[in-house]
């Protein structure tokens, strides 16, 4: 029997994205069952447009920077685009997949998507905004997989 | 050596060379070798890792003019 990794996913930002949806495909590539539970923002992943998922520098002092930048400079209007536009660029060129494409992959290696119906009924989310792939469930039908799991992260 | 397909990843990061070659490999049959090449250099391990959790046999790892070169032998 194949052995089995879950991930929760609560992070919606494009730098948080990226862990379960890299994880996940490795995993399944490695011959994993695997399902990912998105919670909280982390249904922001399960939209059709990915363009709105960005990082923000703001609160986020590890993120390197091309030059030191006050915090008062990334409260202005644009900085978070601006930034956004930078981090795509760096993925780019240094060859690591867009979000849409990891995401793709993990769909084409089986890996399930499961959203917690919870929370897009707080964010009043429209399943239609969301990829057809996606199941709707809660904590006890996440843990009737995360239970047999060899793996169980939260990210 | 010789091999039954190739597969290029050259300029793709992790985890797209093993995410792939895992593709690659799907509509092989049983004992053809593929062939791949990364640019990648966290490829070495991750492919030695790869064979040895799926069963695949790696034949060979080498590098060749900064370029990566793997045969992967299908379980």
């Amino acid at each position: 029997m194949s052995k089995k990794m879950a991930i929760i996913a609560t992070k919606g930002t494009l730098d948080m994205a990226y862990p379960p949806f890299i994880l996940a495909s490795t995993a399944a590539a490695l011959g994993y069952d695997v399902q990912i539970f998105f919670t909280f923002y982390g249904l922001q992943l399960l939209r059709k447009d990915l363009s709105d998922v960005k990082i923000s520098p703001l609160a986020n002092p590890a993120m390197p920077m091309p030059i030191p930048m006050p915090v008062m400079v990334q409260m202005l209007p644009g900085m978070e685009t601006m930034a956004t536009a930078m981090m795509k660029q760096k993925l780019e060129k240094h060859g690591v997949a867009s979000l849409e494409e990891l995401r793709d992959l993990c769909l084409e290696c089986d890996v399930k998507f499961i959203a917690c119906q919870m929370t897009v009924d707080l964010f009043e989310f429209d399943k239609k905004e969301f990829i057809d792939q996606v199941e709707y469930g809660g904590a006890s039908m996440f843990f009737g997989f995360a239970g047999e799991t060899d793996i169980c992260l939260f990210v | 050596m010789n091999f039954d397909k190739e597969f290029d990843a050259s300029g793709m990061s992790c985890p797209l060379p093993v995410v792939k070659t895992k593709k690659a490999l799907v509509d092989m049959a049983s004992g053809q070798v593929l062939k791949i090449i990364s640019t990648d250099c966290g490829s070495v391990q991750d492919m030695k890792a790869f064979a040895d959790q799926t069963g695949n046999t790696l034949l060979s790892s080498g590098e060749e003019g900064g370029k990566y070169i793997f045969f992967m032998q299908k379980k």
